[in-house]
């Protein structure tokens, strides 16, 4: 059991070293820019661009949900009912829409990158760019990487403003608190400096993501059955990277 | 020319390739036959550089490829054509776009010249009706001559084949085949098939090496073959009940032409 668990850390510490060096290799100049930018807009496309319907659907309906149950729980003489505005306000801007939102994105984007370039691995499409004498990890990865984090600010922005406006919804149907009322909560108070930090932590995460999620498509081996297993566990990593992230990064930019 | 050197490869210490020498000659078909596991797909990539061998050397031309740096690895694999035993194209592009894309990546022709090469090596391999179809929309031995196609469009010094006839039907084998004999010696290349299918060796195999656990139990060429002095080679080969049948004809027709 000591032996595994030995065995266990040597082989995290071999994938961080992994981790790098892959990045080493991605993060380098195109070998062909023409290239680079035909992929890049596919990556905007197909990772960005695929996404806003459900970053629009789940920010609509958890504002609204993040309104109400402020609405129903904190109900008190010594608050004023612009409360509910405020505190919604700040917490869909400040984690809702990008800690949430990416943990979300993780497994939408996570996978779909995992599993392309995964099964890119083992119908041995890498080996044929390597053979053509293609960086293939630049080639693959960095676009998907520059396109997601360059998209992450329209999506967080259109996650902010469709929590907003399922928090106004649901005030105009319950009329608790009123229309008004939220309205003026969630402009009173208000520092810019807080769509800015998330812009810039959703980007962050927009790069753990892609970059994650692309290691573990790109070491796949064998066959359809560790595509799926890469895919998950890229969205496990994800998910724990992302919440340590937002930890460190919170205390380091508000603390 | 592609000559290998005393060539060793170990996976977690277990050894796959044994001391291998060879040398391959431009302008033919070189075949490395064996059973399954016995080293040829690992020495076929070792060869390549998709993987990395223990100890030994591949020399390109005289130069080493072992040990080369990065820019002139990827300046010599410019040089390589590869066809996969899956075919290896790229999914989410048209046929078209795979032969196009070693051009798009390295090609300093403008796009009309690089589109015009691609159709060419569409048409050598007969397939320009099928341009604008997808890899999932076409068949198997269309998806080989699609590789073959990708392989060739930048003109290489060095063609591998692995497989080319695995899952093919006998007739879109022999055509496989019949192409790559036919692109060798139109292009002058330096050719190296690996199979585990005696058709191809007697139909393209100019010369042959037998692998065996890893050894390089025999070499010669495709007409030494079948009256080779080799038990384990002999065992490989008569395998086959047409070739059993073929040596057995072989004899009588000798045997007669003595009498």
């Amino acid at each position: 059991m000591q032996k595994q668990n030995h065995m266990n850390f040597i082989r995290s510490i071999e994938s961080v070293g992994e981790y790098a060096s892959l990045m080493s290799r991605v993060l380098s100049v195109p070998d062909r820019m023409r290239e680079f930018v035909k992929e890049f807009f596919k990556g905007v496309y197909s990772l960005g661009v695929n996404s806003i319907w459900i970053v629009i659907i789940i920010s609509f309906f958890i504002g609204a949900v993040i309104v109400l149950q402020i609405a129903l729980n904190v109900d008190s003489p010594m608050l004023p009912r612009f409360t509910v505005g405020v505190v919604s306000r700040e917490i869909i801007l400040l984690e809702f829409s990008s800690t949430i939102m990416c943990l979300i994105l993780s497994g939408k984007v996570g996978s779909n990158v995992a599993s392309e370039i995964g099964t890119m691995r083992i119908t041995e499409q890498i080996d044929a760019l390597e053979i053509m004498g293609v960086n293939s990890a630049n080639y693959l990865i960095f676009p998907k990487v520059a396109s997601f984090v360059a998209f992450m600010p329209v999506l967080v922005i259109f996650s902010m403003f469709m929590g907003l406006f399922g928090g106004y919804i649901i005030c105009l149907v319950l009329g608790t608190p009123s229309v008004e009322t939220y309205i003026y909560g969630i402009q009173a108070f208000f520092r810019e400096s807080f769509i800015w930090y998330s812009i810039v932590k959703s980007m962050l995460f927009g790069f753990i993501i892609a970059s994650v999620a692309a290691y573990f498509g790109y070491n796949a081996k064998g066959g359809a059955l560790e595509v799926g297993i890469a895919s998950t566990n890229s969205v496990v990593i994800n998910s724990i990277l992302i919440l340590v992230t937002d930890l460190v990064f919170t205390q380091l930019a508000m603390g | 020319m592609i000559e290998v050197r005393n060539l060793n490869k170990e996976f977690d210490g277990k050894p796959v390739l044994k001391e291998i020498d060879a040398t391959f000659k431009k302008g033919v078909v070189n075949m490395i036959i064996g059973r399954s596991g016995s080293g040829k797909t690992v020495l076929l990539k070792c060869i390549v550089g998709l993987i990395q061998p223990t100890s030994g050397q591949i020399l390109y031309d005289g130069k080493n490829f072992i040990g080369m740096k990065g820019r002139d690895v990827r300046r010599l694999r410019r040089d390589i054509g590869m066809l996969f035993q899956g075919s290896a194209l790229f999914d989410s592009k048209t046929v078209l776009e795979n032969v196009m894309f070693p051009l798009d990546m390295f090609s300093r022709k403008n796009k009309r010249e690089r589109r015009k090469r691609a159709e060419f090596c569409l048409e050598r391999v007969n397939l320009e009706h099928a341009a604008n179809l997808y890899p999932s929309e076409i068949s198997g031995g269309m998806m080989k001559r699609v590789a073959i196609a990708r392989a060739i469009s930048l003109n290489p010094k060095y063609l591998f084949c692995d497989e080319p006839n695995s899952g093919l039907d006998p007739k879109t084998a022999q055509l496989i085949d019949e192409l790559i004999h036919d692109i060798t010696m139109d292009f002058s290349m330096t050719t190296i098939v690996v199979s585990h299918d005696m058709n191809s060796v007697i139909n393209i195999g100019d010369s042959v090496i037998f692998l065996n656990e890893g050894i390089k139990e025999w070499e010669g060429s495709k007409s030494e073959v079948m009256d080779a002095d080799n038990e384990k080679l002999n065992d490989f080969v008569f395998a086959s009940d047409l070739f059993k049948k073929i040596k057995v004809a072989e004899d009588i027709i000798s045997e007669d032409g003595k009498g």
